[in-house]
């Protein structure tokens, strides 16, 4: 068995005595694409603050690769070790171009310095051609990120989490507002992505989950209801209680 | 490296105003100096100090547009840094006084006599020596903005916050400097200056030389803005400007990408006001006025806020416009910079340079559609 990649142990999260999460613990191995449901409040977004340092947990452990405990470190920190995150709502720098874009995120040295005096290299500017071409903007690279359209934001963020280059990548619901096609695209998107990284999506669109085909953790008020494939976790009765039921 | 750092970052419009700026600083001298006073040509001294003046608050105006312009950080208190550049020359200048001065002390300038100081405080020590004044020039305003920059930044405030506390920053400078026992001169300042490096200070041509040196840093302060904000490290700062939280899930360090051009930007204000002070004559605690820096972001926003170019022209026209008005109807003065902030902020977001590029564009677009139209006109009447 290998270790896992990431290791949530019994964490617990509140504001102002409302539980966000609640003694949650998640494993995810290397290379794993998961899917996390649950209904509003659930604590899904918490759980994504507290991996990537945004908030920190009142009890419990998030150990990366074995031995770096996350909870320690700040953002900045976290994402250098490996870990993106994708927001809900798509999140690009909307001044400047798609290519511009995907250069500040490409995985350089990130001090002041280093940003004063770099100069593309070849091998970069070949990255972002290949990121170009995953994420279907090459004939919009000198197009302003605001002028993209709600899905090619999204992948265009998605594009700058992989020129980041990391070992896990947590993704807020990515095809909201998406239409269908769309939708297939992005799914196809995220499985080509795993395999090398590790995916962890939250994601409410039933019809995108099935479409992933992957293992699926079920959260409620903060803690795991039920895991295993989405056909097993439709058929919990406690699943379709709180949520799929409704 | 650093002269392809420094050259990269020029465009046309760095190549417009360096020119104009390399003009000025022989014209000026020369029309001043050698054109006799006869000659319509001939400018007087009064105009010289005036248009150093300017220059002045546009290497001001730009130091603030770096970090608001480009880095989103609305400083309220930029003239803070402006008037400790001006201190720190104005005490060497008092130094120069030595014993010229009303009581005729060697060691202490006038106000210390006055007050029964019997030796000089151990700050005022070193500032007899030109390179030392030159070097706290920079490194008092830039210590300073590392401090508070350090603490505000890594405290994450921002927004209408930061503005509050850097307002309230040059607030509390103003109510210290006032304070006779501070031994800045008090509510009067540092004035009644002799000589900057051994010239006389009302000499024409030493404030012909002033006016050169102002022009010069201006150029340099251009130069290295434009390269700053060019660079990839400029880049990261439009991207903390527009959406601070994705740069740091990108691995990037927020709070010292902030606090570099914060630093670098108190130390291009603190020059200004180093050159504001031998031009204008005296150094007081009113330039730390809310009042002051306020004007220098109003300054900004006509120009053009985020593009460097607009924070010069910005403050250039501007404070020519506040001459002008001061000397012809002084009582409106306020009503009109009120005004103008108002009517830039409602119509003219972009500034003066924005709305010069929404024009080119616009018209740019007439004219492709004119084309266009005449095109789809003559296929009509093909056959």
């Amino acid at each position: 068995m290998t270790d896992p990649l990431l290791y949530l142990d019994g964490v617990s999260v509140s504001f102002d005595g409302f539980k966000a999460l609640n003694n949650l613990s998640l494993m995810i191995d290397p290379g794993e694409l998961r899917a996390i449901i649950g209904p509003n409040g659930a604590g899904k977004t918490t759980m994504m603050d507290v991996i990537t340092g945004k908030t920190r947990p009142d009890h419990g452990t998030v150990m990366f690769e074995g031995n770096t405990d996350l909870t320690k470190l700040k953002e900045s920190t976290i994402a250098n070790l490996g870990i993106g995150r994708k927001f809900q709502r798509p999140t690009v720098f909307e001044h400047h171009t798609v290519l511009d874009n995907l250069e500040l995120a490409l995985k350089n040295p990130r001090g002041v310095f280093s940003g004063l005096f770099y100069k593309v290299s070849e091998e970069d500017r070949k990255r972002i051609e290949e990121l170009l071409d995953i994420t279907k903007l090459s004939p919009k690279r000198d197009v302003v990120a605001g002028g993209l359209a709600h899905g090619e934001k999204q992948w265009l963020e998605i594009g700058m989490l992989l020129a980041q280059d990391p070992k896990l990548l947590l993704v807020d619901e990515p095809v909201a507002g998406m239409t269908d096609a769309e939708t297939e695209q992005t799914a196809h998107l995220l499985r080509a992505i795993s395999g090398k990284h590790s995916v962890i999506v939250v994601e409410h669109d039933m019809v995108f989950v099935r479409e992933l085909g992957v293992k699926v953790t079920v959260l409620h008020e903060g803690s795991m209801l039920a895991e295993g494939s989405l056909d097993t976790v439709s058929a919990n009765q406690q699943v379709i209680d709180v949520y799929l039921g409704r | 490296m650093l002269t392809r750092f420094l050259l990269a970052g020029l465009d046309t419009k760095a190549w417009v105003l360096l020119s104009v700026l390399a003009v000025l600083a022989v014209a000026v001298p020369f029309m001043a100096l050698a054109v006799p006073p006869t000659s319509p040509w001939s400018l007087s001294m009064l105009t010289v100090t005036l248009l150093g003046k300017y220059f002045c608050y546009a290497l001001l105006a730009l130091s603030l547009d770096l970090v608001w312009g480009y880095c989103g950080i609305l400083s309220l208190g930029h003239g803070a840094f402006f008037a400790l550049g001006g201190y720190a020359m104005g005490m060497y200048l008092m130094r120069q006084i030595g014993s010229r001065g009303v009581y005729g002390n060697a060691e202490l300038p006038d106000f210390m006599v006055f007050l029964n100081w019997k030796e000089l405080p151990w700050y005022w020590h070193g500032f007899d020596m030109f390179p030392f004044a030159a070097l706290m020039v920079v490194l008092i305003p830039g210590v300073l903005a590392f401090a508070f920059g350090w603490f505000a930044f890594r405290s994450r405030v921002t927004g209408v916050y930061l503005s509050i506390i850097t307002q309230a920053m040059t607030f509390a400078l103003l109510l210290a400097f006032f304070r006779n026992d501070m031994g800045f001169g008090g509510n009067n300042g540092l004035t009644d200056f002799k000589e900057i490096l051994g010239y006389d200070i009302q000499a024409p041509a030493t404030r012909a030389g002033l006016f050169v040196a102002t022009v010069v840093a201006l150029a340099i302060g251009y130069i290295l803005a434009s390269a700053v904000v060019s660079s990839k490290y400029g880049k990261v700062l439009v991207a903390v400007r527009d959406a601070e939280s994705r740069v740091r899930f990108l691995g990037y360090d927020v709070e010292k990408v902030k606090l570099f051009a914060w630093t670098l930007s108190a130390c291009m204000a603190g020059v200004a006001g180093a050159l504001y002070v031998p031009q204008v004559g005296i150094i007081n605690p009113s330039e730390f006025s809310p009042a002051a820096s306020i004007e220098a972001v109003i300054w900004v926003a006509v120009g053009g806020r985020g593009t460097l170019a607009g924070a010069v022209l910005g403050a250039v026209i501007v404070n020519y416009g506040k001459t002008w008005f001061t000397g012809v109807l002084p009582e409106v003065w306020l009503f009109a910079l009120g005004g103008l902030f108002v009517l830039v902020t409602l119509f003219l977001p972009k500034g003066i340079l924005g709305l010069a590029g929404d024009l080119r564009q616009r018209l740019a677009a007439r004219r492709s559609r004119a084309a266009a139209g005449s095109n789809a006109a003559k296929e009509a009447t093909a056959p």
